[in-house]
């Protein structure tokens, strides 16, 4: 088996917050099955906080790990905070991630942001930490 | 989780030794410690137990003892076999043809004599994983020196029509050399049979020591060793001999020769248990490779929607070691080459998951994982979204 922490390995054995949110708020999905892990992340929003977050996932032991905590760290944040989670904080509070799993299984950060940012479009609400996004996905696309 | 029952399914990775084998060894390690190179008692000691060994290996695929080179390992034997045949037909040509599901011991070794002015043809499979014959000799050119086809794939367990390759090779004028590490000592082998010049095989494949291989080449076959150094195997493979290794595989090929049939008859029905099993307990499931012609101890699968590295995780939980061909399991990071030349699609890949049975599995390990695997794919797919989306795509 991959040389996994043991934080690691709970949030796998025991994911939190698994399924989807049919009338969520925001949907973000990240990452694609054929280069091996594919998240979704549903999120429901009250008084600008997450007041539930879920999640699916395709992936190895990792991507199921990093989502799961994900999950976790954004329920009951401001969406400004949720904001502030990036990949490597997400590393770092699973107890590390091994070297060649960080790039590929590490996308639930950026699956949440997507959610956030879909909310935020269809409020047209301007989030401080998502400036300046849509003109890079503008040119992305 | 010590408690738990302990199921060892992933005997392609490796078998372990048997005791009749590690007992033939033991003595090379004390008291035979001599190099078989030298001329005293000690040296002759250890020569008669490597060159009784060289008549075991080489009665295992009906070969001579004077044919078979000792090396390191299967790689070592597919690196010797690739570049040192190749390079021994240089005033001859330069292109040699592969299949796109070798091991990568065939296929870097092809992509490394490229660097040295070499062309290389890579022959597709089809959705068994079959090569086809005629494919080969299509590309067949002039200059063709070798051919190099696995006969047994490990990660699919499909077995190639090795003969009607080698037919086709030879009318064409090549040399032919199959990697045999996967099928030597798990069927019956036989070089005169299968017409090759060369063919690889390792003894942790049938029950021998890790570290102990060899490649099997025909008489009056040109080779340039890998390394230079002394005399040893004919100069071929310079260095001094892993005796008690060598020892041991010929142990190990001497019981594979004796117990074959009975051995391959066990697995044939374990693996059609499990094959079965697992394909009625489970739905969303494709057997990879081919139904029939397959190894005799080998099930593979693809398990749709979910993940082969968390499969094997949640399996390792419960016990039961097996592997697998995703990107996530690789250190690379990529899909398995042969499931996608096989045209498995990647998500699809994603899913493999390998078995394979041998001689300590029983009914009871049998029943252990088609037990297990069924709620284990269950609480995958109820995370995956790939799952969902199939749900509601066959809902509505």
């Amino acid at each position: 088996m991959p040389m996994y922490s043991d934080k690691v390995m709970d949030h796998f054995m025991n994911p939190r917050n698994v399924g989807e949110i049919k009338d969520a708020d925001g949907v973000g999905e990240e990452g694609n099955p054929v280069c091996g892990d594919m998240m979704t992340f549903y999120i429901k929003v009250k008084d600008n906080r997450l007041e539930d977050v879920k999640f699916q996932t395709f992936g190895c032991g990792a991507a199921i790990a990093v989502s799961s905590m994900v999950s976790e760290m954004a329920k009951g944040k401001t969406l400004e905070e949720a904001l502030k989670i990036t990949p490597s904080v997400v590393a770092e509070e699973l107890g590390g991630l091994p070297k060649n799993k960080y790039h590929c299984s590490n996308l639930g950060a950026q699956a949440l942001r997507r959610a956030i940012k879909d909310y935020a479009t269809k409020k047209g609400l301007k989030l401080e930490g998502l400036e300046g996004e849509e003109h890079e996905e503008a040119e992305e696309n | 989780m010590s408690t738990k029952r302990k199921v060892y399914l992933d005997y392609v990775a490796t078998t372990p030794v048997l005791p009749e084998v590690l007992e033939a060894m033991l003595p090379y390690f004390g008291d035979v410690f001599g190099n078989p190179q030298s001329l005293h008692f000690w040296g002759e000691r250890a020569r008669e137990g490597v060159e009784e060994a060289r008549g075991q290996v080489a009665a295992l695929v009906n070969g001579v003892a004077e044919e078979i080179i000792f090396t390191s390992s299967g790689t070592e034997a597919n690196n010797l076999a690739v570049k040192g045949i190749a390079q021994g037909q240089v005033a001859k040509g330069k292109h040699i043809v592969v299949s796109a599901i070798e091991h990568f011991s065939v296929l870097h070794a092809a992509r490394t004599l490229e660097k040295s002015g070499f062309e290389v043809t890579v022959v597709p499979v089809d959705n068994y994983g079959l090569v086809d014959p005629d494919e080969v000799a299509k590309n067949i050119r002039k200059d063709t020196v070798l051919v190099s086809i696995m006969h047994a794939n490990s990660e699919v367990g499909t077995i190639q029509p090795i003969a009607e390759i080698a037919k086709v090779v030879k009318e064409a004028g090549a040399l032919f050399h199959t990697d045999a590490v996967a099928s030597v000592g798990n069927i019956p082998v036989d070089v005169r049979q299968l017409g090759v010049d060369a063919l690889s095989l390792a003894a942790n494949q049938f029950y021998g020591p890790k570290g102990a291989a060899a490649l099997w080449l025909r008489k009056g076959v040109r080779l340039i060793p890998l390394m230079d150094g002394g005399v040893q195997e004919g100069g071929r493979r310079p260095g001094t001999e892993n005796v008690p290794a060598i020892v041991g595989m010929g142990k190990a090929a001497e019981l594979a020769l004796k117990e074959m049939s009975q051995r391959a008859e066990k697995q044939r029905r374990l693996r059609d248990r499990l094959i079965a099993g697992i394909l009625s307990a489970v739905e969303h499931v494709i057997l990879t490779g081919h139904p029939e012609r397959r190894l005799p101890h080998h099930a593979s699968f693809c398990v749709q929607f979910i993940e082969g590295e968390a499969m094997l995780m949640l399996l390792n939980n419960e016990g039961i070691a097996v592997s697998s061909g995703s990107a996530c399991t690789s250190r690379a990071l990529k899909a398995s080459h042969v499931l996608i030349a096989m045209g498995i699609p990647h998500e699809v890949a994603q899913g493999s998951l390998l078995f394979s049975t041998g001689l300590d599995t029983t009914d009871q390990d049998i029943d252990y994982v088609i037990e297990k695997l069924p709620p284990i794919v269950t609480r995958l797919r109820q995370i995956s979204p790939l799952y969902a989306r199939f749900l509601k795509e066959r809902g509505g």
